[in-house]
Order: C-alpha cells, then structure tokens, then sequence
C-alpha cells in the first residue's frame, strides 16, 4: 500500500493548489531559460541568415552588431579579390522607429545588394525585391502585409514580400531593402539640411581671399559631393571558395591593414560573450533564485504535512513499521509535488511560449537539467520532514 | 529458562523518569505474569503509572530495572536486551489498542488493517482477504471503504481492535480503550475484548480508571502510585 498516494489523494486540494503554485514557480524558471536561449538565437539570427564566412568591418570595431562599422562600399571589389574569396556583398544595418497608427514600430533595415547576397532567407508570400528603389521585403514579426505602405526617410516603401522570423541581435523584427536605398535612408541627409550645408561651405569659400571664383566653384562642388556621399556601408560580407582557408583569407584582408576581417566563429563570440553575456548572468541569478524559493516552499510544505501526520507516524512505528516506510512516505511525497509541479509547468510554457514578446527556445536538453535539479531540490527539501518523523517517538501515539 | 506457560512475564519491573531530585518512580517492583487467553484490567487513578507499566512491556518505554519476557523472548533485564530488534517483536507478538482510535485518517477502515498486515509482509492480496474477514466478523462489512472520519466512535474503535489483532499477536495491549466511548459502547468494546481473549487466545492487558468496564475480567490489578496490587 503507498501511503503517500493515499495521503496525497485525501488531501488532494491541497496538494493540487500547492503544486500548482510550485508548477507556476517552475514555468517561469523554464521560461527564463527559453528566453536565453531566444536571446541567442536572435543574437545569431543575421548572423546565420547571412551565410557568410567572413565579416569586414571597419578597423578596430567589433561591428557591425556589436560596434558601429563604417566602410566604403566600393572596397567589395577588393575583397572580391582576395584569393580565396569567392563572393562578396556589401551590407548596411540601421535600427528605425517610426510611429504607425499612433503605435512606435521598431525594425531593423538591412540593405542588400541585389547582385549580391545577404538578402532575406526564404519568401513566404509575395515576392523578393526586384526593382531598385522604394521595395521592401518585411519579416512576419513586423505584422505587415503585402502592398502596405510605409514611409522611410524622404520616400514611401512598398511591401512586396514576407519572409520568416528574421530579427535583429536586439529581437527587432527585420526589414529588407535595396542598399541603394539603405544608404539614402541611412546617410542623405534631409533635404533642408543639405541646403544648409552648401550654404556655409559656400560661405565659407567666398571668403577665402587667396581662391579665385573659378577654384572656389570647383571646389564647391567637390565639397558637396561629399556631403552627399551615400557610399557607405557597414560591412562586406564573403564566401570563401570551396577548399579556401579561413584564416588564411583573413590573413591576406588583414594585410591592407585598413579592415578587420572577423570570421563567423568570431562574430559569434562576439555577439553571444559581448552582448548577450549579462543578460545570461542575470537570468541565471533570477533562476537560482526561484529554485530556492521553490526549495524552500517545497521543504516548508513537507514539513508542515509531517507535522500533521506526527500522531500517524507514531502509531506506524508503534506497530511496528520499518523507518523505511515512513521516510517512503515523506520522500515519495516531496518526488510527487515536484513531478507534478514540473508538468504543470511544462504545460503552461507550452501553451504560451508562442506569445511571449520575445522569442522563447525551449531545448530538451535545458528541461532534462531542470528535472534533475528539481528532483534533487525535492530530495533534500525532504529532509527536514524526514528528520523530524525520524525522531518520533512511537509512545506520542498514546494518549489524547 | 523462561516457562512457556505465560505469555507476558514481568519481574521487579521498576521504571523511573528522570534523574536526581526530580525522578519519578512511575512503576515499582512490579512482579507479575499473564496467560495467553487471560484477560486482565490494570485499574487505577490518573497518574498512577498504569500507562507506564504498559508501555514498558508493550516495548516502547524502555524498563530502569527488572525483567520482561514476552512470549518466552527476554526483552528486557535491567534495560532493553542488546541486540533485539523490538520494532520486530511489536509487529510479531503485540497489538495495540488506544483511547483515540489512532486510524490513519487518510486510510479506509480496510486500509487501515491492511497495513497492520502489510508492514508483516503479507501480500497485498492476502493482507486484503484476512483484513476483509477480520471487519466483517466485527460487524463492520459495510464500512470497508469508509475513512475514519466517517465512522462512529464505537465502529472506529472495532476498526481499532481489527487492526490489533490483523497479526494474531500473542499480547494484546489497551490503553483506555473506552475513554473515548459513551458508556454503551464502552461497554461493548469490553464485551468485544472479553470474546476475542477466549477466541484467539492472546492475553489481553487493558488499562482503565473506570471501575465499572471492568466486571467479568479474568483478575484485576490494582495500581497507586506505581504499586501494584492484585
Ligand atoms: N515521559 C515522562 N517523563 C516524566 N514523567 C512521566 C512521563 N510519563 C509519565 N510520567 C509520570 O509518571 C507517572 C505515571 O504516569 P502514567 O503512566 O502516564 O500514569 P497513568 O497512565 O496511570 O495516568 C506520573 O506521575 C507522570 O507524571
Ligand atoms: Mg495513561
């Protein structure tokens, strides 16, 4: 007979809400592991989309996700030069927050070269980019549908295409344009303060005594072609050629000594060490913390419910049951609640972990550690009750 | 050489709680034996040590002096015989009997004599069949599946007295087991004690203050002050 299925089974209301509890304790405990796993695979999201084996960015900066990278664009054909190198695509990245129907929407607009790649994965409705100017491609994150319209700088953007759950290092959803129309958005200036612009450097020009007017023209508008300089990008992305050496590539665009070439394996360390590092201490803290508490309500309820069986323990030993069956009793008990808090749990982040504002990965690997741990918690909150029906003495069963 | 003739012996049994100035002789010098088959009272007012002398042959409080022999087993002599396993020689040889009825609340009546059979390792099937039998020989074939809760202080404490005797114990032991009881019933649970005596032939010892539940007992002894007379 297993008394403590019986024992459970009298008290079932209580046991039910306390493992309710527990199971709510533990779903948040497993969801704050599934957000840190989201947050990896957001931080990798561009990173693998991309499918690029080298990142050039800008001398002595972690960018382009981690740091601020700003690289001319034109250096693609260098590198698309490099032995090695079989392909290589320009990329520009910007955070943009526009108000649409009152409500701020935050996106992450990556610009691709249509010749080139970087461009989104997959095309789930509509179609990719085909003309130069003013299309977009958004991810379904961006809850946007095909021929909307959105406006981007001096210019409306069309939706022509969805693509899948692309999003930044940051979990904004993502955005695709031409890098033409990346670099406008990104780098040309506003109309008004372009005219500013021309208006001091002119200024400042006709004053120079030593220019004649013809220099002073010339040099004007040199000037302003700088001003207006698009050509930037954040980053150019390669693919070696088959049988190519990473290092070795890297190697040889390092040499310029003008770039820093970072290879996937770097660009991961960068993005998941560097950004997502504190954000993984913290959640741990918070699920450390959390375990304890469950510990703690877990050995305050076992030992709470031996202090009511005390009379029943006594009359066990009494009649002569082995210590064996009682600390069964309490140690079953204990193993019970946490399993069943733990499905509870399981359940509740299953039902919901597609609702979540941020992407929740819920690995096998993640859970089976958390069963342990909550099966050992459970084990040692059970002590206290076990120690205590330990010493009962079978003569408390007399009397009253 | 213990002599197989009785089923509990009790020589010089002397138990005192406490040490010094504030010791308490609860039982002194008590010398007694009793049958299998016999049914005895222990009467004797509160606090005269009747609870004491039946703990410490029930093998739960353990004797400061003398003998006790339970079944031709020496379990005590001068303090608890070393090496003997008493949670044993309780599941083995003794049934108990308490004023509550001491059921296990989360248990059925069933239940609750079937772990009386089960901690003796009978199976499951076996302890259920014996324990079935034994209840409804009580007249308690209806309450099988009752918990505790539900049964009437008399039909609880025949659940009680199913339990004590689930493993044919050679000793029986009761402590107030009519307190609880109005005086009908307590009446009734001693007519109940008196058959199963004859029935079984356990040796029932049964602690009482109350003189009139003692009538048609095979002897009584008398307790004051932890001296018994007979
Ligand atoms: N565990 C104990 N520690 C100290 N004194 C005790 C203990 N148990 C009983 N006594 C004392 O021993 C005496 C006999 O008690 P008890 O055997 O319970 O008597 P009864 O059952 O007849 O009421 C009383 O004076 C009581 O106070
Ligand atoms: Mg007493």
């Amino acid at each position: 007979m297993n008394l403590a299925i019986r024992d459970i089974r009298y008290h079932r209301g209580r046991f039910i809400l306390t493992s309710i509890g527990l199971g709510l304790l533990l779903g948040v405990v497993m969801s704050m592991g599934g957000i840190y796993r989201g947050l990896f695979a957001d931080a990798l999201t561009i990173l693998t989309i991309t499918k690029a084996d080298i990142w050039v960015v800008q001398q002595d900066t972690n960018g382009p996700f981690a740091e601020n990278s700003r690289i001319p664009e034109d250096i693609k054909y260098r590198i698309k030069a490099v032995p090695g190198v079989a392909l290589a695509s320009p990329l520009s990245f910007q955070t943009i927050q526009i108000d649409r129907s009152d409500k701020p929407l935050r996106f992450f607009l990556i610009g691709f070269d249509l010749n080139g790649f970087g461009g989104p994965p997959v095309i789930l409705a509509g179609r990719n980019i085909r003309r130069k100017h003013y299309e977009m491609v958004v991810a379904q994150g961006m809850k946007m549908e095909i021929g909307e319209k959105i406006r981007l700088g001096l210019h409306d953007y069309t939706v022509v295409g969805i693509t899948g759950k692309v999003v930044s290092s940051s979990g904004d959803p993502a955005a695709f344009v031409t890098l033409a129309d990346a670099q406008e958005i990104q780098f040309k200036k506003d109309n008004d303060a372009i005219r500013n612009d021309r208006q001091r450097i002119g200024a400042n020009l006709s004053g120079m005594q030593t220019l004649s007017p013809a220099q002073a023209n010339y040099l004007r508008q040199n000037i302003a072609g700088i001003t207006e300089s698009t050509h930037t990008v954040n980053t150019v992305v390669a693919r070696l050629a088959p049988g190519a050496n990473v290092h070795e590539v890297q190697e040889r665009i390092r040499r310029w000594n003008h770039f820093r070439p970072i290879s996937v394996e770097e660009q991961t360390k960068i993005l998941t060490k560097g950004m997502i590092e504190k954000a993984r201490m913290q959640l741990g803290l918070f699920r450390m913390v959390l375990l304890v508490i469950s510990a703690v309500i877990i050995s305050l309820i076992i030992y709470t419910s031996t202090l009511d069986k005390i009379k029943v323990i006594a009359t066990l030993k009494l009649i002569g049951s082995r210590n064996r069956v009682i600390v069964g009793m309490i140690l079953q008990q204990s193993l019970l609640m946490g399993v069943i808090a733990y499905g509870i749990g399981y359940l509740l982040i299953l039902l919901t972990y597609e609702r979540f504002p941020r992407r929740i990965v819920l690995e096998p690997f993640d859970l089976q550690l958390l069963f342990a741990i909550v099966m050992a918690i459970c084990v040692i909150a059970s002590f206290v009750g076990i120690r205590k029906a330990l010493k009962v003495e079978p003569a408390e069963a007399l009397g009253g | 050489m213990a002599n197989s003739m009785y089923a509990i012996e009790v020589e010089n049994l002397t138990k005192i709680y406490g040490k010094g100035e504030t010791a308490v002789i609860a039982i002194a010098d008590a010398t007694f034996q009793v049958k299998p088959g016999e049914l005895v009272a222990i009467l004797g007012p509160s606090g005269s040590g009747k609870t004491t002398l039946l703990t410490s042959i029930g093998l739960i409080n353990e004797p400061t002096h003398g003998k006790v022999i339970i079944d031709d087993t020496i379990v005590a002599d001068e303090g608890w015989v070393s090496g003997i396993d008493l949670k044993q020689l309780r599941r083995e040889k003794l049934g108990f009997i308490f004023q509550a009825h001491n059921l296990i609340p989360f248990l059925t009546a069933l239940e609750n004599v079937m772990i009386a059979l089960e901690i003796n390792r009978l199976s499951r099937r076996e302890a259920k069949r014996r324990a079935t039998e034994l209840l409804i020989s009580l007249n308690l074939g209806h309450r099988l599946n009752n918990y505790p809760t539900a049964l009437s202080g008399g039909e609880a404490q025949r659940v009680a007295i199913a339990r004590a005797l689930a493993n044919r114990p050679k000793v029986i032991l009761a402590d107030e087991p009519t307190a609880a009881l109005d005086t009908e019933n307590g009446k009734n649970v001693m007519d109940l004690l008196k058959k199963l005596a004859v029935e079984n032939h356990s040796a029932i010892l049964v602690v009482t203050h109350d003189r009139r539940m003692v009538e048609g007992f095979d002897r009584i002894f008398e307790v004051h002050d932890g001296r018994i007379a007979s």
